[in-house]
């Protein structure tokens, strides 16, 4: 307990300034869609005929006319890229930042195994996405209700699920290669996160590349296919769960042995 | 019982040398010293025993307890040092001695206040603010706050003004006194020669003396020096040669009376032969 409360302490202007900047963004978003559904008439059918920009972020499968379709898509880029770009830095840094600062050999020289080391600070980790996720989820439903839009309760609850799951694997092989590095963490975590994001793209946009869908986690956090089917697809969840627990598996199995230098 | 017992250490960093085949014994109680220049192994050595880093070969124990498979065990009564002290820079003083308190799972306050107010260090700032030689004093309040009984210490004076250093020596004694063991890795001569009472000589990762310092120390060289026109070239036992105009200094390990035959037959101004200093002879396990 005593390293989760300090991993905590230690990150808690970083959590502060994401989660607030996600929450903001998103609020903006609801509070602006009253003001452009105005404005839709034949938007809709617009963007549902951008061709491979379109299919690329799933306007094609949900009417931006109504307030789900629109939260399903935008706020879900948002909470998506934002929420994952989030998880991967914290994750990336975890282990590494602890020889990257030199303090490896303090915190190491107490009567802590290295394994309790990477338990506190994997569980302080998914403590951190779990408490983001909480924070926007709670802003997101208080500023729909005070935009006057009902609360799709399943829907938007079913989309942040699904974010969280996405950030929860990206934590878990972001925190398995933080185990091998000891500097340039933030690139490399926000490298991996980019890298799936636009995966996603192009496993939307061509056929040939779906299979690309089985190794992204954006592929079942796809706001517009969640929302069109009112489910995730356990398949792509499956996956992307063994993905999160491989790294942190690799993570734990890495730093038990490595060397501090 | 040993504090620490090494044997047949190994360790190395891909091609780099890290310690080859090092055996030691420290006794429990002793203020044991480590000494060697720079790079001669020390801190790995150190690292090693602490478990920072994995031996290739060999075993050690502290406390009759194998240091890998008893490590937590171990570190509950291990006080240890770096050379280096290093800490959250965000965290006060404070905050950064009662975290590790709490990482031992104890209560130090009385402890670490008392060793705070002994070593004058101001434990509302934060450690971004911190000289080297506050970050060093911060490092031995928590490594000494829970009463080891056996304190690693790695170059401990550096960065401590002399006045502090004084302080310091007069805690590690008082540990001492108590029963503590104190394993004290220095390339400062003189505070070995002063505070320790066996020591271990280590050069490129290998031991190469290990004894009580006073034996050490008496190695039967002398530090000569003569005045005049001289000529030493078949004289044995020469090492170290200094040579000026008209006058050469040496350490000389050989025969007095051999000396004194092959200088007598030469135009000698003036020879002064004394015992050399603790430096000199230390020396001589450094040079190859």
């Amino acid at each position: 307990m005593v390293l989760i409360k300090h991993e905590l302490r230690g990150q808690r202007v970083s959590f502060a300034v994401w989660t607030a900047a996600v929450a903001f963004l998103l609020a903006v978003c609801i509070f602006i869609f009253p003001q452009m559904q105005g404005g839709m008439d034949g938007m809709s059918e617009m963007f549902a005929s951008m061709g491979g920009f379109t299919e690329a972020f799933g306007m094609d499968r949900v009417d931006f006319g109504t307030f789900i379709g629109f939260y399903a898509v935008e706020c879900g880029n948002i909470l998506g890229l934002g929420g994952a770009l989030f998880a991967a830095l914290c994750a990336v840094g975890v282990l590494a930042k602890e020889e990257r600062e030199h303090t490896a050999e303090f915190l190491l020289a107490h009567p802590v195994s290295r394994g309790c080391v990477v338990a506190q600070k994997l569980a302080a980790l998914l403590l951190e996405v779990f408490l983001f996720n909480v924070c926007v989820y709670l802003t997101a439903v208080a500023c729909t209700a005070l935009a006057g839009e009902e609360v799709l309760w399943g829907e938007i609850t079913l989309l942040h699920v699904a974010y969280l799951l996405l950030q929860l694997e990206l934590a878990g092989i972001c925190f398995g290669i933080s185990a091998f590095l000891r500097r340039g963490t933030a690139g490399i975590g926000l490298g991996v996160a980019m890298l799936l994001y636009f995966l996603n793209l192009i496993a939307n946009m061509s056929k040939d590349a779906g299979f690309l869908k089985y190794i992204t986690p954006f592929a079942y956090a796809d706001g517009a296919g969640i929302v069109g089917s009112r489910s995730l697809d356990m398949g792509l969840v499956g996956c992307g769960m063994a993905y999160g627990l491989f790294g942190a598996a690799v993570g734990f199995f890495r730093y038990t042995r490595k060397d501090i230098v | 019982m040993d504090a620490i017992m090494v044997s047949g250490l190994t360790k190395s960093y891909g091609k780099a040398r890290g310690i080859d085949s090092l055996s030691l014994v420290a006794g429990e109680g002793e203020f044991f010293g480590f000494i060697g220049p720079n790079g001669a192994g020390k801190s790995t050595t150190i690292r090693t025993l602490l478990g920072f880093v994995r031996a290739d070969f060999g075993r050690a124990e502290i406390f009759g307890k194998d240091i890998t498979a008893c490590r937590e065990e171990i570190l509950r009564e291990v006080g240890y040092l770096p050379s280096e002290a290093v800490f959250y820079p965000g965290m006060r003083v404070g905050d950064v001695i009662r975290f590790s308190a709490k990482l031992r799972g104890r209560d130090c306050g009385a402890e670490a206040g008392r060793l705070c107010d002994r070593l004058q260090l101001d434990t509302k700032k934060r450690v971004r603010e911190l000289s080297f030689g506050n970050r060093k004093k911060l490092g031995i309040v928590c490594a000494l706050q829970h009463m080891p009984r056996l304190c690693i210490l790695d170059e401990p004076t550096s960065g401590l003004d002399p006045l502090m250093q004084r302080e310091f020596f007069a805690i590690l004694k008082e540990k001492n006194a108590a029963g503590a063991t104190i394993f004290l890795s220095s390339h400062i001569l003189s505070e070995v020669q002063q505070y320790c009472s066996r020591a271990a000589v280590i050069r490129e990762g290998r031991l190469v003396a290990c004894d009580r310092v006073e034996v050490l120390a008496d190695t039967g060289a002398k530090r000569v020096h003569v005045r005049g026109n001289v000529d030493i070239a078949g004289l044995a036992g020469v090492r170290d040669v200094q040579e000026g105009e008209r006058e050469i200094r040496f350490l000389y390990s050989g025969q007095v009376k051999e000396l004194l035959s092959v200088l007598c037959r030469q135009e000698v101004e003036d020879l002064t032969v004394e015992e050399p200093d603790l430096e000199e002879i230390f020396m001589h396990y450094y040079k190859k």
